[in-house]
């Protein structure tokens, strides 16, 4: 093989290297589902297509320069001495600058038009703590009677989102990579973000404003519906909780109303209407819990309950069995009401 | 002061404020000096001590994020570490670095004998020194700072599991922010007054310039930093509400004033390295600076512009569309005066006979890399691609390139230039060249990837990252990189350790160079010139050896020019100021004031006491 050969044959395979980590990757910003994401994508991919043309020229100009003008062996002449050229510094003064200027152009309607509220959209209020996030659907078209839901954010399809963020502690940042990007959420402020989903699917997001101990474990995930799904699960959400039908389930709420737990939670349609952890009235209706990093089931839930500080450094919720004292049997009831909580 | 020439036979004073007599022998006249070069020394010494700190925490940080869902360390651990990591490479490695090139260069090349308070320059070193060592005191006082080296409030003020380390934060910071301000008033002053007959503004080297343009920007970076800490030390200690919204404070004041100083910061960083490669590219290219003077003012143009951009930190912040576009745009523009420079930089080695020796390696590995950290600059300021990008490793990967490949590359080239002016040794060419190819590709190898796993979605400041995201394969390379890093910086030291042993003395102008300071000798004598020179040309040096014709080809100037300038008449000796010990003794006050407020009140009443003994022995000490 040729040199060059060789080097482009090794650029090839980096590039798919690259692709191919990507195509795992479902935080990736190269992979713009919605119609916000893909609007900064394509900025990007201007910008970048851009950076790569300066770098390669300023790069190939500087490693010209070396092979060209580096000194001979043997040769103690004195180059011809130049001090500077008027025009050569107008020329690359002015046409970086027109060629920035021409950015500045849809950089700064993208700005305004991703800013804007879009017509028709839903409303979400998104509260932001250590290190979980609280979704509060207020009532309007398409959701017949308010709910909270906590670190899954459900929307329907089709349809700009528009969420309404503030924090009740520290400054934390709401991603969701594929539909939008990032929007810090500000306490005492309340800043919006547009998001919209075109299909049906799961996207990850996460915190990405650095927010203390657990800020890796601040995740969270969007789940877009069919409009007949979401109004299903909707309609899901807003009811009080399935009574536990099981005698151990029977016996989990007991524990569940016994202990600490309702200080914290809230289940709608008990006593328990704490305020300081998620509302649990649908929590098996999640695929995840404790800020997003465990598939909901019942070896998750074990651990949890056993020992939360110890998986999620921080955590409000104290140690199941070191501090509250529960039992291996409390546990095991407690998994079997939550559960049941679809 | 460059200018006293007293008569030396005045009998010694004897009282309680006499000062020490010895200056080149004993730890007692390093602990004394107010030679500016010996500043010099100690501020580049300890900054490099802090590189090696501030390096291994960098290690310890790849270790735990080799693997998903690294245990190397705690997540408290992981905070504390990359908040040290920050502030030490930071604060406590470039800052000073710098500090140590002005301190030992800025007299050498304006032809004076030393800053213009030589005094208050010791002042700022220990400032400095202690102020590092209060910082990392934390570690054994009840924590380190873990809120990340911009300390958002109020996650700092309130949202850790410890506040403490905020304290040595704010009160750390406090101090060596008294240093630079301090050394910047020094600076300013010794450039606009301390210059020898003859040196113009525009007969100045460009590192001059370049440190005018830094110590002006400390000079009105550090009170806005000043203010800030102290609102967060008040927030923090003392329960005051300037960032606390539950009580109608502004956490994003805190944003605004960290940024608007943190912004030219970045400049205070990157312009000392950018001075030092103007030096260097014109003496191994053989051919002077490519347009001095656009090169000159693009760097004010930084100066000035840097204050404008800072919140293209915050575009995430919400501030609102108005305020995000004229950020945005004031953002692109400032990429103009840099590309200037880049420009200018590549026509002085264009038409010139190259030679590669390290120094010039390095400058050159400096201009590439930095190449690469300004074009992900300029993709920052596209906002609504920024929003994607903004708190990734993608950021992690630009201000590495523009810090580590930027300023640490420029700084490097700095130190094999001007190693012989300090110590009369060569570093080792052959360790040299290694330490420069392997720092290079392990710089590559560890940073590049950040740029794939931003744009992957992998966020700043994790403790740790879950499998299967498509984090593990570049992690588990950028770990490898930095330890080829480590293993360049073990070279570096080697061939420092050689030079001292083995090396011989490379005489007064080893690199044919352009600049006074090369027509002394070298080592430098301990007052520099023996007789202030006249200057008569930009690069006065050079155009005493060599003259250029009228097309532009250079001529051997009339033998002796050269020697003529180097004569040394031992007998002449200028006087120089007389150590003191009073500049040492105030700054070990400011330390006790950080601990009177964290730890117990009477460190602060001691430290009021210390404070008015030093400035008192340093107001009467004679000056004899």
């Amino acid at each position: 093989m040729k040199p060059r050969a060789r080097l482009v044959a090794a650029l090839a395979c980096l590039g798919l290297l690259a692709v191919g980590c990507a195509k795992q990757a479902p935080l990736s910003t190269l992979h713009p589902e919605g119609p916000i994401a893909r609007t900064e994508y394509g900025l990007w991919n201007v910008v970048f297509i851009l950076a790569v043309v300066v770098f390669v020229l300023v790069e190939g100009a500087i490693v010209f320069a070396i092979f060209r003008f580096r000194r001979r062996k043997g040769d103690d002449s004195a180059p011809k001495q130049t001090h500077g050229n008027t025009r050569l510094e107008i020329t690359w003064t002015i046409v970086p600058a027109i060629l920035l200027a021409t950015l500045t152009f849809p950089t700064v309607t993208t700005i305004f038009s991703l800013a804007r509220a879009p017509k028709g959209a839903m409303q979400i209020q998104v509260q932001a703590q250590q290190w979980w996030w609280k979704y509060t659907y207020p009532k309007q078209k398409g959701i017949t009677k308010q709910f909270t839901n906590a670190n899954e954010l459900h929307i329907p399809v089709g349809r700009p989102i528009r969420l309404a963020l503030n924090s009740a502690d520290v400054i934390h940042s709401y991603w969701v990579p594929a539909l939008a990007g990032k929007q810090d959420v500000v306490p005492s402020r309340t800043n919006h973000l547009n998001i919209e989903a075109p299909h049906p699917g799961t996207y990850l997001g996460t915190c990405v404003e650095f927010c203390g101990l657990s800020h890796a474990n601040m995740r969270l995930r969007v789940i877009a519906q069919t409009p007949s799904d979401f109004a299903k699960w909707a309609a899901g959400q807003a009811q009080n909780l399935h009574m536990p039908t099981s005698a151990l389930g029977q016996k989990g709420m007991k524990t569940f109303l016994a202990q600490q737990c309702v200080g914290c939670h809230t289940i709608r349609g008990t006593a328990a209407a704490g305020n300081v952890g998620p509302d649990l009235t649908h929590v098996a209706s999640r695929e995840t819990f404790a800020g997003g990093i465990f598939d909901f089931n019942t070896r998750n839930l074990r651990k949890w309950l056993t020992d939360a500080p110890a998986e999620k450094p921080g955590s409000k919720m104290p140690a199941g069995v070191a501090t509250m004292g529960l039992s291996k049997g409390d546990i095991q009831a407690l998994i079997a009401f939550l559960e049941g909580l679809h | 002061m460059a200018t006293i020439t007293e008569d030396i036979t005045t009998p010694a004073y004897d009282g309680p404020f006499r000062r020490p007599t010895e200056t080149q022998k004993g730890i007692v006249s390093w602990l004394t000096t107010v030679d500016h070069k010996r500043i010099g020394i100690l501020y580049g010494c300890t900054s490099l001590m802090f590189f090696l700190i501030g390096g291994s925490e960098a290690l310890l940080i790849r270790l735990q994020l080799a693997h998903p869902n690294g245990h190397v360390l705690s997540a408290e651990q992981y905070n504390q570490i990359f908040t040290m990591h920050g502030i030490t490479m930071i604060f406590l490695v470039v800052m000073p670095l710098g500090a140590a090139f002005f301190n030992y260069l800025i007299p050498l090349m304006i032809g004076a004998r030393d800053v213009a308070f030589p005094r208050l320059n010791a002042f700022s070193y220990w400032t400095f020194l202690f102020g590092g060592l209060f910082i990392y005191s934390s570690f054994f006082l009840g924590g380190a700072p873990q809120c990340g080296w911009f300390c958002y409030a109020p996650l700092s003020t309130m949202g850790l599991p410890t506040t403490i380390g905020t304290l040595f934060y704010a009160l750390g910071l406090q101090i060596t922010g008294v240093a630079s301000l301090v050394a910047s008033v020094n600076f300013v002053t010794t450039i606009i007054n301390m210059r020898a007959p003859g040196m113009s503004f525009f007969k100045m080297p460009m590192f001059v310039w370049m440190s005018l343009v830094v110590n002006f920007l400390l000079l009105f970076a550090m009170p806005v930093i000043a203010v800030a800490l102290f609102e967060l030390l008040f927030d923090t200690a003392f329960g005051t509400n300037f960032f606390n919204p539950a009580q109608g404070g502004d956490p994003v004041l805190w944003q605004h004033m960290f940024w608007l100083f943190g912004h030219p910061e970045v400049y205070i960083l990157i312009l000392p390295a950018m001075g030092i490669v103007s030096e260097v590219l014109p003496t191994f290219s053989r051919k002077p600076l490519f347009g001095y003077t656009f090169v000159a003012f693009s760097g004010v143009a930084i100066g000035f512009m840097g204050w404008g951009v800072w919140a293209h930190h915050m575009f995430a912040v919400g501030l609102g569309p108005i305020a995000n576009s004229a950020f945005a745009i004031s953002t692109m523009f400032i990429a103009v005066p840099t590309g200037v420079k880049i420009f200018n930089w590549l026509g002085t080695m264009w038409g010139g006979k190259l030679r590669f020796s390290t120094p010039m390696l390095f400058s050159i590995g400096f201009i590439t890399m930095f190449t690469i950290g300004g074009l992900s600059g300029v993709t920052h300021s596209i906002v609504p691609s920024d929003y994607q990008q903004t708190d990734t490793y993608y950021i992690v990967a630009h201000f590495h390139y523009v810090l580590f490949g930027g300023a640490i590359f420029g700084l490097m080239s700095g130190i094999y230039y001007w190693y012989p002016k300090v110590t009369g040794k060569l570093l080792n060419e052959k360790l040299g060249k290694s330490h420069f190819w392997i720092m290079l590709i392990g710089f590559n190898v560890t940073f590049a990837p950040f740029h794939i796993l931003g744009l992957q979605g992998m966020a700043r400041r994790y403790y740790r990252y879950p499998a299967h995201e498509g984090f593990d394969f570049w992690n588990m390379v950028s770990t490898i990189g930095a330890f080829i890093i480590a293993f360049s910086i073990l070279i570096f030291l080697i061939n420092i350790v050689w030079t001292h042993l083995k090396e011989q003395p490379c005489g007064d102008d080893p690199w044919d160079a352009r600049t006074i300071e090369w027509s002394i000798p070298n080592p430098t004598p301990h007052y520099n010139y023996l007789e202030i020179p006249v200057v008569h040309e930009r690069d006065d040096w050079w155009h005493k050896k060599y003259t250029e014709d009228e097309q532009g080809n250079l001529v051997p100037a009339l033998a002796g020019a050269s020697e003529e300038a180097t004569a040394h008449d031992e007998h002449a000796e200028p006087h120089m100021p007389r150590p003191s010990y009073w500049p040492l003794v105030a700054a070990a006050a400011l330390p006790l004031f950080g601990y009177g407020v964290i730890i117990q009140w009477v460190f602060g009443a001691v430290g009021a006491v210390v404070l008015l003994v030093g400035i008192y022995g340093w107001a009467m000490e004679p000056v004899e």
